[in-house]
């Protein structure tokens, strides 16, 4: 008899239950998506801030003094120590090397410009900087490619009018094409495709590079050509490292030397920056990892402030949501008191009313509550796509949890309509009086 | 008024207390009287709708009070990061003496511009370093990533970078020795007041106050960076206005700022609109799913007025006036709120209060009004179907 008055009541009722359904679907649906993005906004956040730049650089251990005043280093080319290109590749075998966006190597190195029209100009002093543009590496069977078109996302390759063209481009990490800083092209009228004589190599400038930053007075070329003229094959003078940290706290800033091995253990395997240049210093010999602490500073703060508003907004749309099914419900069973009414005449007790109503309120919570999910999902997709341009997956634990979530909800809003119901005197309902 | 009255525990009054009633209390109209006396007399599901109106305008300002505000909030979390606009000087000239209070002019003094000049200077055993001299107070302000073990409070006292420390202080006696600079044959003391640490290029330079640096080298600085409040298009106009009154410099902005903060700003702007319309939606059912039970359950009320003879027009704008009024007191109410919502996320989340805008609540009432008026008309459009006679004998 009950799961026939139950079956009955959705078949009569078919429109209200749709209602009350749909209601439910998008509380749910909301409830969802808001999760979904709250749990991904701080990953995604942290790979947006990766477009401030590397927060790490990686030095040789006995690294002299840097001499360097506007861009220009003073320093002679050869001094100093310097790391090994091929040691570089190693950074992808770190335990946090999932965190790892990119890295670059940089060889600066000052040149004299060559050519015809520089006799009167006594020909300058230019730094030419080596570094990789997107070079493909391997590190064992892992296949990836870095440089700075990941790690330095503000670096623009223009025609020297700002805008991109496929006529100049950035140059390809064998080759021996250049890119030509926009204030240094503007002061020797190069453009182009034009060739530029460095230290008696004739080289071929590809591109304008505009960063706003020392560089736009520089030259910029694949990591061979600075190799070449210093004489230095596998010469770098600096790594610069990009990559996903989590915000720093107590643990992060201790000094791994007077840690316990239990807290040492727990410190490597968080992705501190800390911990992450620790790791960095494993791997390539003789050399010095710090944090870029105008990056990695503040990156910390900037993300806690983001993931906080986001937790706080989620409770407010779950709030909504709450309430939405809640109405819903309590709409839902407050129309039905006539026939409260009359199973009440016919004898059924307050339980048994209550039951039922509770048995509706399951079946349309479940049912809601997965095609709620469903939609969810989709909206978290299509929000992570056209937002972030990347999937925001939802985990599968989610599921339960939100029908759960979706199940009680649904009871709480329920349960005052159908005490109010059950008490309603039966005489009045069926006289109409509702 | 019988109608009201039938529908309600206390109809049991004699027609005479009615009348007494009726008479003391002050004239209105008898729509006024309606609206009042059905929100009166039913005041637990009218309470009910009106929490519901409330919860969700409350829920509304907060989310369009934050999404102003937080950018707001955000931008100057992103001040952190230092400057934004870089002033350099054309080729090795140096700025004008006043340089600084011309940027402040236009900029307004709350903006933060520090100088900087450069010079290559020589220890006593023949190394090159780069010396900086600056305004360590303003410097102080504007870059926060700085660490420096302690800043220079007494005169003739020098911040020193992490590498360059190694240069000038040796390492037998690592207290605070004083040291030698010597540039272009004149020489300073120098006594080293604390360690700077950035993880940059600062690291290999040493830091001196501005005044003691020119008295020493006659260079006047060369850089002034500046942090720029402001969206990106007022950034822009403020360039381009340094640009004019700085005719002897390149005012350029810094790439790798601007554009991070452009990138991360606008995504967390995207979220935010994303999750407020979908709070704001939400909202605005479980306005719509009460408001309909509540019209649908006075069926009756609708059925005797129309019984009594009156006009669709009427019976209409009875209950379209209700549910008006009902959005009115619900958005004012849930304004007032919301506002207290915003101002507490603002003080726990960015420990700074989010200022109150009022500039929403004009959006907040229309769309209170518009979705109490929608989910009054709907029911009505059912109900204007049946026949008041069917509706009377509870069918």
């Amino acid at each position: 008899m009950f799961p026939r008055i139950v079956y009955e009541s959705f078949r009569r009722q078919a429109r209200r239950k749709l209602l009350a359904g749909i209601a439910i679907t998008l509380g749910v649906a909301v409830a969802t998506a808001m999760i979904a993005v709250a749990t991904d906004i701080g990953d995604k956040i942290n790979r947006e801030l990766r477009s401030y730049g590397a927060n790490l650089v990686v030095t040789p251990q006995e690294d002299t003094l840097d001499v360097e005043v506007g861009g220009v280093n003073l320093k002679p080319p050869s001094d100093g120590a310097f790391l090994n290109e091929a040691d570089l590749p190693k950074i992808r075998g770190t335990f946090w090397h999932h965190n790892i966006v990119g890295f670059s190597p940089m060889l600066p190195v000052t040149v004299k410009l060559g050519g015809s029209q520089f006799s009167a100009l006594s020909s300058p002093d230019v730094t030419l900087v080596g570094t990789y543009f997107n070079k493909a590496l391997t590190f064992g069977k892992d296949e990836f490619s870095t440089g700075v078109r990941i790690t330095h996302p503000w670096w623009k390759v223009s025609c020297g009018d700002g805008k991109e063209s496929p006529n100049c481009t950035w140059p390809a990490d064998d080759s021996q094409n250049v890119l030509l800083g926009e204030r240094l092209a503007a002061k020797l009228g190069k453009k182009p495709g034009d060739t530029i004589e460095v230290s008696g190599r004739q080289l071929t400038i590809s591109g304008m590079l505009t960063t706003g930053a020392a560089e736009d007075d520089q030259i910029v070329a694949p990591l061979a050509v600075p190799q070449q003229i210093i004489g230095k094959p596998g010469a770098v003078r600096r790594v610069y490292v990009s990559a996903l940290t989590k915000p720093q706290d107590a643990l992060a800033v201790r000094d791994p030397k007077t840690m316990t091995p239990e807290v040492y253990d727990r410190w490597y395997c968080s992705p501190y920056v800390q911990s992450i240049a620790y790791q960095l210093q494993e791997v390539i010999p003789h050399s010095h990892a710090e944090q870029i602490r105008q990056v990695a500073q503040n990156e910390g703060t900037v993300l806690s402030r983001i993931k906080g508003l986001m937790l706080l907004v989620t409770f407010a749309a779950l709030f909504a949501s709450a309430l939405a099914v809640s109405a819903a419900m309590a709409t839902a069973i407050f129309e039905r008191r006539v026939e409260v009414g009359l199973m009440k005449a016919l004898g059924a007790g307050n339980l048994t009313v209550s039951a039922f109503f509770f048995a509706e309120a399951l079946l349309l919570a479940l049912v809601g509550g997965i095609a709620g999910f469903s939609a969810g999902a989709l909206l978290a997709r299509q929000i992570g796509r056209s937002i972030f341009n990347s999937q925001i997956s939802i985990e599968p634990v989610l599921f339960p949890i939100i029908l759960a979530i979706a199940v009680f909800v649904t009871f709480a809003g329920s349960a005052a309509a159908i005490r109010r119901a059950v008490k309603f005197d039966p005489v009045f309902a069926l006289r109409g009086e509702g | 008024m019988k109608m009201t009255m039938s529908s309600t525990p206390d109809a049991l009054l004699t027609p005479k207390k009615v009348a007494d009633r009726r008479s003391a209390s002050p004239h209105i109209s008898m729509f006024g009287r309606m609206l009042l006396r059905a929100a009166v007399l039913r005041r637990r599901r009218a309470a009910s709708a009106l929490l519901a109106m409330i919860v969700a305008a409350a829920v509304a300002t907060a989310m369009m009070n934050l999404y102003v505000d937080v950018q707001a909030k955000l931008r100057s979390e992103f001040r952190n990061y230092g400057a934004n606009v870089v002033i350099v000087a054309r080729d090795g000239q140096s700025l004008p003496a006043d340089a600084i209070a011309r940027v402040e002019t236009v900029l307004g003094s709350n903006t933060l511009a520090v100088p900087f000049a450069y010079a290559v200077a020589r220890t006593k055993d023949g190394q090159s370093v780069v010396v900086v001299g600056t305004d360590f107070a303003r410097a102080r302000q504007l870059n926060h990533w700085w660490k420096v073990s302690h800043w220079p409070d007494a005169p003739n006292q020098a911040l020193i970078g992490m590498r360059a420390a190694s240069v000038v202080i040796s390492r037998a006696s690592p207290d605070r020795q004083p040291f030698e600079l010597t540039f272009r044959g004149n020489t300073i003391q120098l006594a080293p007041a604390g360690m700077l640490q950035t993880g940059a290029g600062e690291d290999s330079r040493i830091y001196l106050d501005q005044s003691e640096f020119q008295n020493w080298t006659g260079v006047a600085p060369s850089t002034i960076e500046v942090a720029a409040n402001g969206t990106a298009t007022e950034v822009e106009s403020s360039i381009h206005e340094l640009a004019q009154i700085l005719p002897t410099a390149d005012v350029r902005p810094v790439r790798q700022i601007m554009e991070g903060e452009a990138n991360v700003l606008n995504k967390t702007r995207a979220t935010l609109y994303a999750s407020a319309t979908l709070v704001v939606l939400t909202s605005a059912l479980c306005v719509l799913a009460t408001l309909i039970g509540w019209v649908f359950d006075r069926r009756r009320d609708f059925a005797i007025m129309k019984a009594l003879g009156a006009s669709e027009r009427l019976v209409n704008g009875f209950f379209a006036a209700e549910a008006a009024a009902l959005g009115v007191v619900g958005a004012i109410v849930g304004f007032f709120i919301g506002i207290g919502v915003a101002a507490w996320i603002g003080r726990v989340n960015f420990h700074a209060p989010v200022v109150p805008r009022f500039s929403v609540f004009p959006y907040v009432l229309a769309g209170s009004v518009a979705v109490a008026l929608i989910s009054a008309i709907l029911p009505i459009e059912l109900l204007r179907r049946v026949q008041p006679a069917i509706i009377l004998r509870g069918e």
